[in-house]
């Protein structure tokens, strides 16, 4: 999805939403399960709504099948007021987390269960049950019943019912929860397919960070009934817009202190949010190479010496689109890193943090120069830190002793205790052996970051 | 060891109360009326050794087997008790499915309450409770008293000692054997297959028929066969609640039994029934372990 240049209908103002929550709320008694929302889905989206159990996420799903009725609000299909069509009027089809397949019926009869509702003939009920069972591949098992497949069959067999009356709106009620993680993860691609093949609209409802990642066009992140982020997997992770956010998707080290502006430069940076490739161990990284059909970039010192020098003369390049760098980087190998003589170039503007009595302040280049004085949280995503023995040249650093050492095959934690007992995160990746690594337990390291590899949040 | 006495513990008591008074049922129908006491022909004497044994299985004839089929009224009785029982179940099961149904959608919290109600009567005497249904039904009972107060009719209606009363009494007894399989069933039921039918396009009532009745099927038929099996042999019902023309086997067996004194005739009779009751017996196992097998 996220290669998908062309598709984002969410920042078109011209695109007509397919669904719209207009100021929603859904109370249950006293408790509010939904406060207030609005959202907008767009059409062939595979939307993913995702929280912490009772954050409100199934209440929302559950208001699109038209089992639960807003207390307040409107809920609008293609325009149309749907808080009061029953479920069974409805062109939104659900995918439920126990299946909920007919136990006395075949998978053949499951799947066309809402065909034969609508009574349409019978040549046309079986052509299309044939067509799922193609689909997802069930062709053997159509005769069996839901007890006599595995859980991947009866998940695919879920989806294949859900989809039979080609609703315009298909919502995943946590669709992968009971499988285990390998066929989750081959699911998740099946179902990113799927939903390309077939062009209908998905919401799925998960717990599961890397899932929504995974499979959303767009991902909603709810707490306590509201949404507290809308946006595309990447910007979510690069950029998020709370310390909430921040620590609900994926790892983060959170550093928290006081802001201070810094000296702006010519230029200061016009959009602190955006997220930029980054580079741990600045001088040691090879230039990210560029996905076919894309158009070229400046490198980082090219980059850098237009915005901030030359953009004068020149003009401003165009607005290079939010775009990721391929999954992965081929980033130089942080250790060793043998010391620059000269010491990097900091980009001026920003703020600095300071967090530590004994330690310089924290540079944060992209950091807002309005949030002087307040008190601030610096997010830094732990790959996003270089380790090392010997003190890099970078722009911050921080001094440490290795705690733990988190071996996962393709990836290393390192758990880095700072003097005054924070405990940070390092992420690197293992392109050598671990025979070769050189960091073990207890010793003494340098751990660096680039001005701009956090993101600064407000308290 | 161990496992093996634990194995013949229940075999022994089917030995010693079924198995063998069976067969001595068997052997009362093989025999004779005679005035004597026991009140049937051929005696065991084991003192005559060999012979006597000998002389023993000669007299055995299937006489009263034979007898049955020249009077119709056996026949009748058979398939009066059959029609009435058979009857009852359906009523039973109208009345009780709707019970269960309540009893399994109701609040968690609730269900042990419900369940407790539904077995509650069983703290009273079968005997009693089916008595004071004469009190309940008879032409002065409350139930006239209350419907002529009411103004509803002007002079009793004639309930007790029809057949009508008969079925009152065998739904009202039988009530929770229907109640309690089916609650079992439905109360297993996954409710999101509800909604799922709904989200597919069924209205709840055909949502209902689609997948709730399919799925309490099991408990549907333990239901029926534990009402139909006991009612058509059912004596008690009949000869308290019913009149004289409500012909059921039970009644049949105990007037010649205890009236006619005809041990012999009453014994194959028993027999025949057994026999008939024998084919829902099986019919039900068979389909328990189906519901078994279904279920793995």
């Amino acid at each position: 999805m996220v290669n998908e240049k062309s598709f984002a209908p969410w920042d078109d103002p011209d695109a007509r939403p397919l669904i719209r929550f207009e100021r929603v709320t859904k109370r249950f008694g006293d408790f509010t399960a939904i406060d207030d929302l609005t959202l907008d889905i767009y059409e062939r989206e595979f939307f993913a709504l995702l929280g912490p159990s009772g954050c409100g996420k199934t209440t929302m799903m559950r208001m699109l099948a038209g089992f639960e009725e807003p207390s307040e609000g409107q809920i609008l299909l293609s325009g149309r007021d749907i808080a009061h069509v029953p479920p069974n009027k409805r062109a939104v089809n659900m995918m439920f987390q126990s299946y909920a397949l007919f136990p006395h019926l075949s998978v053949w009869d499951n799947i066309a269960f809402g065909l034969r509702r609508e009574g349409k003939p019978k040549e046309q009920i079986e052509a299309r049950v044939q067509e799922m069972l193609r689909l997802t591949r069930l062709e053997k098992f159509a005769r069996r019943k839901p007890h006599q497949i595995s859980g991947g069959q009866r998940q695919r067999v879920a989806l294949a019912r859900s989809l039979a009356k080609a609703p315009k709106l298909l919502l995943l009620d946590e669709p992968l929860g009971a499988l285990d993680r390998k066929l989750r993860e081959e699911t998740q691609f099946e179902l990113m397919d799927i939903q390309e093949k077939t062009g209908t609209t998905f919401v799925i409802v998960t717990h599961d960070q890397e899932e929504a990642m995974t499979v959303a066009s767009r991902v909603a992140v709810m707490d306590e009934g509201r949404i507290v982020q809308v946006a595309t997997p990447d910007v979510i992770y690069e950029a998020p817009t709370s310390v909430y956010v921040a620590d609900f998707i994926g790892d983060v080290n959170l550093i928290r202190g006081t802001a201070r502006a810094r000296d702006a430069g010519p230029a200061p940076e016009p959009d602190a949010a955006a997220p930029e490739a980054v580079d741990p161990v600045p001088g040691a990284a090879a230039p990210l190479p560029q996905p076919e059909g894309r158009r070229p970039q400046p490198n980082a010192m090219g980059k850098w010496l237009h915005d901030r020098v030359l953009y004068r003369i020149l003009g401003r390049r165009p607005d290079e689109p939010r775009q990721l760098p391929p999954p992965e980087p081929a980033r130089a190998p942080a250790q060793p890193a043998p010391a620059p003589a000269a010491t990097p170039e900091i980009p001026p503007g920003g703020i600095e943090i300071r967090w530590s009595e004994d330690t310089p302040p924290l540079i944060a280049a992209n950091g807002d120069p309005a949030l002087d004085g307040k008190p601030v949280v610096l997010a830094l995503r732990p790959e996003k830190l270089g380790i090392a023995r010997e003190r890099p040249a970078a722009a911050n650093l921080l001094q440490g002793k290795v705690i733990d050492i988190g071996y996962l095959g393709n990836i290393s934690t390192y758990h880095v205790e700072l003097p005054d007992g924070t405990m940070v995160k390092a992420q690197i990746t293992n392109t050598r052996r671990v025979s070769r690594r050189d960091i073990t337990w207890e010793d003494e390291v340098w751990l660096s970051f680039s001005p701009t590899a956090g993101v600064v949040l407000e308290e | 060891m161990r496992r093996a006495v634990l194995i013949v513990i229940p075999y022994l008591w089917l030995l010693a109360l079924f198995l063998i008074p069976f067969v001595i049922v068997l052997k009362i129908s093989l025999s004779d009326v005679a005035l004597a006491r026991p009140p049937y022909m051929p005696q065991l004497d084991l003192s005559e050794g060999w012979a006597g044994i000998r002389d023993f299985f000669a007299a055995l004839d299937f006489e009263n087997f034979v007898f049955l089929t020249t009077d119709d009224l056996y026949f009748k009785a058979y398939l009066s008790s059959l029609r009435i029982a058979v009857t009852a179940t359906l009523i039973t099961l109208v009345v009780g499915y709707p019970i269960a149904y309540g009893m399994a959608r109701a609040a968690p919290e609730w269900r042990p309450t419900l369940l407790m109600l539904v077995i509650l009567p069983f703290w009273t005497s079968f005997l009693i409770r089916v008595y004071s249904w004469m009190g309940i039904l008879s032409n002065e009972g409350v139930l006239n008293q209350f419907l002529i107060g009411l103004g509803v009719i002007g002079e009793p209606l004639q309930i007790l000692n029809t057949n009508t009363a008969v079925y009152i009494g065998i739904v009202y007894t039988y009530l929770p054997f229907m109640i309690l399989p089916i609650y079992a069933a439905l109360e297993k039921m996954d409710e999101s297959l509800l909604e799922a039918a709904e989200d597919l396009g069924a209205s709840r009532l055909s949502a209902f028929w689609l997948v709730t009745v399919p799925l309490s099927r099991s408990g549907i038929v333990a239901g029926c066969f534990l009402v139909l099996i006991p009612s058509i042999g059912e004596f008690v019902i009949p000869s308290l609640l019913g009149g004289s023309d409500t012909l059921m086997i039970g009644k049949v067996l105990w007037e010649e039994f205890f009236s006619n004194r005809d041990w012999p005739v009453a014994s194959a009779v028993a027999v025949i029934l057994l026999l008939i009751l024998i084919i829902p017996i099986v019919l039900f196992q068979r389909s328990e372990d189906k519901a078994r097998e279904a279920g793995k």
